[in-house]
């Protein structure tokens, strides 16, 4: 009989793991049955996940930090599984600010972080209004990094709107917002409608963000060891296989149905191929390592990654550095990473914390098996960040 | 800055004299105007409604609700939550409302769908009565949408019968009463619905034409 769990997801391209693990036999051959609950919006999917109605779910991965932190609504302690997905989000303008951007004699290049930060930047006289589509996600910790190593004050000089995924294009067409940090197929479809253009991939920000982390309750966690075991081993074989080019076009249809992201298959492809229209009826732009599922170690959940999230939040509102460091460091499990997956086969990294930012090329480090390729996972801007410099 | 935390404030008010001021995020008329009427039995409450996100920022500047009431499914909680993290807001930071020491009152909102986001420090025993005159319009509401939604099926389901009936009483000359026992005496036999005959019929006939 198998067990079924309750798995809460939000409609993009990064919740790609959790249906191909439910479709493609991945949970099946744990002994595990995956019924998926679409939310509409990301406090509804946290409320699942803390008041127990959901078992597991697609979570932003800055989300069990803040929940582990007593940030937000129904402070939880919530953990990080694994990772799911690695970057994937992108910088869109709205026409008039792209209108704007060109005139300063921006050349609109693709790649240009630092370039089309500062023309960014100019293009308005007030607060520039930037969407993203939480208050704790990747999405706002990228923008505040990349921004702010441009000068601007961070957040301060910035207007920051909470907007809902599915709902982007919508704000940016009825002008509420200047810009938008969003996950795929969201910007794309702001092009599609014609509502705007998209001018950054956030890989050139930081070219390995933990974007999407497999979140359960701790609680659940600990009384569930075997369920867990299958659920990651599922989730894994899940993201390897969607790793591979050759599975690309079928993901891009399930993931088209209307069950799940309910996007034109042809729109989905874009970031799965990595080939993004930034302008209504332009050329795709090819873009290295957009989204990444499976290389480079993907799937590990680093300490250093949730130390990073967690310094960056304290800093802001002003907790303790050290302590918060410390809590989300301890809701990556890279323990039960090791653990669990034991025995697939996979090479796993000799240690659970890294250097982020140091690896400007794909590099060899030691692993369990010789080693392994990981990166590149440098920031645009150099900055180097060490997960143990407080602790 | 429109967002994150949250620097702990004292209650501002005592609580007792002053009017709850409640604002009502909810883009469905009917249903907005169902919460109205049950939140105007808790007293006199001071209410807004808000038929969707665009300006929920401000609005909650200038109103200052003490409580907002907003559907689960809503995309705009969201933009609520944000603000509920966000300092500034005349210091009078909002939260979800989870009374975890009574798990009952807190079910009962999430399985009708509701959720309240209330102004810290607002006592208990004023929260209690709006939020349950919210779940039971909630609920109410919702049953009536389900017993429209069923309503719709069994026209849906009486007109395909007639249908059928007529497709029979063409074909094999019968009478109106002939017809319908047929279709049942067929459904009775295959352990189906009357209507899935009818159904089935219409389909077929519909195909051989």
């Amino acid at each position: 009989m198998a067990t079924e769990l309750h798995i809460g997801f939000v409609p993009l391209v990064d919740c790609a793991a959790v249906v191909v693990a439910k479709h493609l036999g991945f949970a099946e051959a744990e002994g595990l049955t995956l019924t998926l609950h679409k939310q509409p919006s990301w406090s509804a999917l946290r409320d699942g996940v803390a008041l127990g109605g959901l078992d597991a779910a697609h979570m932003l991965s800055p989300l069990p930090v803040a929940m582990s932190l007593g940030l937000g609504g129904l402070p939880t302690r919530v953990d990080a599984l694994m990772v799911m997905s690695v970057n994937g989000d992108v910088i869109g303008v709205s026409n008039a600010i792209a209108r704007k951007m060109r005139a300063d004699g921006w050349p609109a290049s693709f790649r240009d972080p630092r370039g089309t930060g500062e023309h960014l930047i100019r293009a308005t006289d007030r607060r520039l209004r930037i969407g993203v589509p939480f208050p704790f996600s990747m999405h706002a910790e990228l923008v505040f990094h990349w921004l702010g190593a441009l000068g601007l004050k961070t957040p301060g000089e910035l207007d920051v709107r909470i907007v809902p995924p599915p709902h982007m294009a919508d704000a940016i067409a009825a002008d509420e917002i200047d810009a938008f940090c969003v996950g795929e197929p969201w910007g794309s479809i702001a092009v599609e409608q014609g509502v705007g253009e998209l001018v950054l991939p956030c890989s050139a920000i930081w070219s390995f963000s933990p974007e999407k982390v497999l979140g359960a309750r701790h609680d659940w966690i600990e009384e569930n060891p075997d369920i867990v075991r299958g659920l990651m081993r599922a989730i894994f074989g899940a993201c390897k296989w969607l790793g591979a080019e050759e599975n690309r076009l079928v993901a891009s249809e399930l993931l088209s149905r209307s069950d799940y992201v309910n996007v034109p298959a042809t729109v989905i492809d874009r970031a799965l191929s990595g080939r993004l229209v930034t302008r209504k009826r332009a050329l795709g732009q090819t873009t290295e390592r957009f989204l990444n599922f499976h290389a480079s170690a993907a799937t590990f959940p680093w300490r250093s990654q949730a130390a990073w999230i967690a310094s960056n939040i304290a800093a802001r509102i002003g907790l303790d550095r050290s302590d918060a460091m410390r809590t989300a460091k301890a809701c990556f499990r890279s323990d039960l990473y090791r653990e669990n997956l034991d025995g697939l086969g996979l090479d796993m990294p000799g240690a659970s914390e890294k250097i982020e930012g140091a690896l400007a090329h794909p590099t060899a480090v030691a692993s369990s098996k010789g080693s392994i390729i990981l990166g590149p996972d440098a920031f645009f801007d150099g900055t180097i960040f060490d997960p143990s410099e407080t602790t | 800055m429109d967002m994150l935390v949250a620097h702990p404030k004292p209650p501002r008010r005592s609580g007792m004299a002053s009017r709850l001021k409640i604002l009502v995020v909810e883009p469905d008329e009917s249903r907005a105007r169902m919460i109205i009427d049950g939140l105007a039995e808790t007293g006199d409450p001071d209410i807004t409604v808000l038929g969707g996100p665009t300006g929920l920022a401000r609005r909650m500047t200038e109103i200052e609700p003490d409580v907002v009431l907003i559907a689960m499914s809503d995309p705009s909680r969201d933009t609520l939550e944000a603000l509920s993290v966000a300092s500034g807001f005349n210091d009078r930071p909002v939260a979800m409302f989870v009374d975890r020491s009574d798990d009952s009152t807190t079910r009962a909102a999430i399985e009708a769908g509701v959720s309240a986001y209330v102004v810290d420090g607002l006592a208990k025993d004023r929260i209690r009565p709006v939020l349950d005159a919210a779940i039971t319009r909630f609920n109410m509401f919702k049953k009536l949408r389900n017993e429209l939604a069923a309503a719709k099926v069994a026209l849906a389901e009486r007109k395909t019968i007639e249908r059928a009936k007529g497709l029979l009483m063409t074909a094999k000359g019968i009478s109106e009463d002939d017809a319908y026992a047929m279709l049942r005496k067929t459904a009775m036999d295959q352990g189906r619905k009357v209507s899935e005959v009818a159904e089935a019929l219409v389909t077929a006939s519909d195909l051989l034409r």
